[in-house]
């Protein structure tokens, strides 16, 4: 049986709450509705009000009142509506969240989901792919899975780690996304990237939903006599540098793929870290290919033109080739 | 004027737990004082604590009379004037003293200095630096308790200035919603910086913002602990009963700077001279003498005990270690020692 996206996080954190009775979910519409994306839906009428709560619309205090929870013993689960709105309780991640282990020894085990990305004519207030905020903040784990086996095992993962976690879940890969996963209980561990596809030419360094962009590209230089290896990071922090290296060192050629804008992007982290620990098996310039530095526009070319896709890649992937 | 009273009524008036519970107060009170004292007038004037200076002096009676209401298994989120709040708890004024010096032996371990400090096995929750983000972190915590069907409640404490940032509106309206066991207390002491009140809010008192929230409210005078703590019980036996949230306003004054490095030239000289009169701990002393609960020379005793007890406690965190270099990167994540 197919599980898509969507249903794979679901039974991930339906499975956790059957398993542990400190965990519990806490968002905007997320209880009578099922969540904007219906990510909870069957949650509340399962566990019932007290395990499932519908909050005000207030950002801050979701995610701040998560953090209270957990210092009690409980294990949060807080839904961000979508990832942009994660600015309004920008204070409690990462000036609290992220510091009270550093700080003061106390444990934050808390999940924020955050729903993100484009190609879903959100608009600038609905669309952000803005991972790269708390890459850059120590004392937070930033998890972003590509594919629907992962989402479970990750959010699984997440959901029992005892750091605060940012779960970026791409809103257009909910329902566009289906897979054979294992049936029941398994996780996979935050930290640790994927070879998505073995290839030996050139190598494609990715997450979220780029790693299908990224993929379609692999399928259309292979006809061509390219070789693409596809490292899915999967999570950004912590930053699995070496199965970045051991592919970069294979291949000798590298392009950094991410949906997010480029300057200041997580993008700019992991050529410093290639140029930096394997500038000697390079054979040509490490590339981005990234989203341009603009919000994210609404209208279908303007989004399509921001959008990093595989038009954008294909080029790149042939010039680094020939190199 | 006290009437002398004859020997055997004095005698069960000190007996008394009116008495028993005035000369906790003063002890907490007058060590809360003097520790700040030496942190604020000397140890920072010397150079031995460099980074920032928040001490309480004439609001002392906020958390001794609220944490002495507490509960135990009551959980505290004190705001940087609640020093007494650690003390309560069990924290030694060494470990006060070697956290502003940033040694091994603070709370922090020298991660953070001042009141910047917690010990979740005592249930003290550290401060959120931009105060009212503690408020929505405290209604997650009280929603905690009684999500668990616990009958502990939650005290979060916070000036007058927090009560204007976005964080406190959007905790008390979660925690009243969820009807979360939780005692809000407001340490309304007149400045927030240099900010005075009426450029703060519109409103004349902040518990005229609870009716907003549909959640009960009271003013209390915030140098007079026997009425901090008798509103404190009031709240949280209302809190507990599962009736959620309640705040309490402390009126009192900042008898110092915004921080040890502010000289508050902007307070007018007669405010301090007036609120001077009102000290908390004089008051107490006056009121345990009036009634017989104490003499002068037990109550002069005390204070000498405190002083001994902090000449010695400075001397013992001095000896504590500043943290080693090679500790920076640990305990960012679990698994980092």
């Amino acid at each position: 049986m197919l599980t898509s996206y969507v249903e794979a996080i679901r039974e991930g954190i339906l499975e956790e709450m059957e398993r542990d009775p400190n965990v519990f979910l806490l968002g905007e519409d997320i209880g009578v509705y099922g969540g904007a994306f219906k990510v909870t839906a069957g949650a509340l009428e399962r566990f019932g009000a007290r395990r499932v709560i519908d909050t005000p619309i207030s950002e801050s205090a979701i995610v701040g009142a998560a953090i209270g929870a957990s210092f009690m013993g409980l294990r949060p689960v807080a839904e961000m509506q979508f990832a942009d709105f994660i600015s309004c309780a920008f204070d409690q991640i990462v000036n609290f969240a992220a510091k009270c282990r550093y700080r003061w020894n106390a444990p934050v085990p808390i999940v924020v989901r955050a729903p993100c990305g484009g190609g879903i004519h959100g608009g600038p207030f609905h669309s952000q792919q803005n991972e790269a905020w708390f890459a850059h903040t120590p004392g937070l784990k930033v998890v972003l899975p590509a594919t629907a086996r992962d989402a479970k095992g990750l959010i699984k993962a997440a959901i029992r780690d005892n750091d605060p976690v940012i779960f970026f879940e791409h809103k257009a890969l909910y329902r566009k996304i289906k897979e054979e996963i294992p049936p029941g209980d398994y996780t996979v561990p935050i930290g640790k990237a994927a070879i998505h596809r073995v290839g030996r030419d050139l190598t494609i360094v990715t997450y979220s939903a780029m790693v299908h962009v990224a993929a379609q590209v692999a399928e259309i230089v292979a006809r061509e006599g390219i070789s693409l290896e596809i490292v899915d990071l999967r999570t950004l922090v912590p930053f699995d540098e070496a199965t970045v290296l051991e592919s970069v060192r294979k291949t000798s050629k590298v392009i950094v793929l991410h949906e997010a804008t480029m300057t200041g992007g997580f993008g700019g982290e992991i050529v410093a870290r290639i140029t930096e620990k394997a500038f000697e098996y390079l054979d040509g310039p490490v590339l981005r290919v990234t989203a341009p530095d603009t919000p994210v526009p609404y209208s279908p070319p303007l989004e399509a033109a921001f959008l990093p896709d595989a038009d954008k890649l294909l080029a790149k992937v042939r010039w680094l080739a020939a190199y | 004027m006290p009437v002398a009273k004859p020997e055997p009524a004095r005698k069960n008036a000190f007996q008394s737990t009116d008495a028993e519970l005035s000369r906790k107060f003063l002890y907490y009170m007058a060590l809360m004082r003097e520790v700040e004292e030496r942190i604020e007038r000397r140890l920072y004037r010397q150079g031995k604590v460099l980074g920032g200076v928040y001490v309480g002096r004439g609001q002392e009676a906020i958390p001794v009379g609220s944490g002495l209401a507490a509960r135990p298994d009551d959980i505290f989120f004190p705001s940087h004037r609640d020093l007494a709040l650690y003390f309560i708890r069990g924290v030694t004024p060494k470990q006060v003293f070697a956290q502003y010096m940033g040694r091994r032996d603070g709370l922090t371990q020298g991660r953070d200095g001042n009141m910047h400090m917690g010990d979740l096995s005592k249930g003290l929750v550290a401060i959120i630096s931009a105060m009212a983000a503690s408020v929505p972190v405290a209604a997650g915590a009280a929603m905690a308790l009684k999500y668990q069907g616990k009958d502990s409640v939650v005290f979060v404490y916070f000036g007058d200035g927090a009560t204007s940032r976005g964080d406190w509106h959007e905790g008390i309206n979660l925690a009243t919603v969820q009807k979360a066991p939780l005692v809000l207390v407001c340490n309304n002491n007149q400045y927030a910086y240099s900010t005075p009140l009426d450029k703060q809010m519109a409103c004349a008192n902040v518990a005229d913002r609870a009716p907003g929230y549909g959640m009960p409210a009271e003013i209390v005078d915030g140098n007079d602990v026997w009425a901090i703590y008798e509103a404190a019980k009031r709240a949280a036996a209302h809190a507990r009963a599962g009736l959620g949230p309640y705040l309490i306003e402390c009126k009192t004054f900042r008898m110092t700077g915004h921080s040890a490095h502010d000289p508050a030239d902007y307070v007018p000289k007669d405010l301090f001279q007036k609120w001077s009169q009102r000290c908390p701990i004089q008051q107490l002393e006056k009121r345990m003498l009036d009634n017989s609960w104490a003499s002068r020379q037990e109550i002069d005793a005390l204070h000498q005990q405190i002083k001994q007890e902090v000449d010695q406690a400075i001397e013992q965190a001095e000896q504590s270690p500043y943290p080693d270099p090679s500790e920076l990167l640990l305990r960012v994540y679990e698994n980092e020692a």
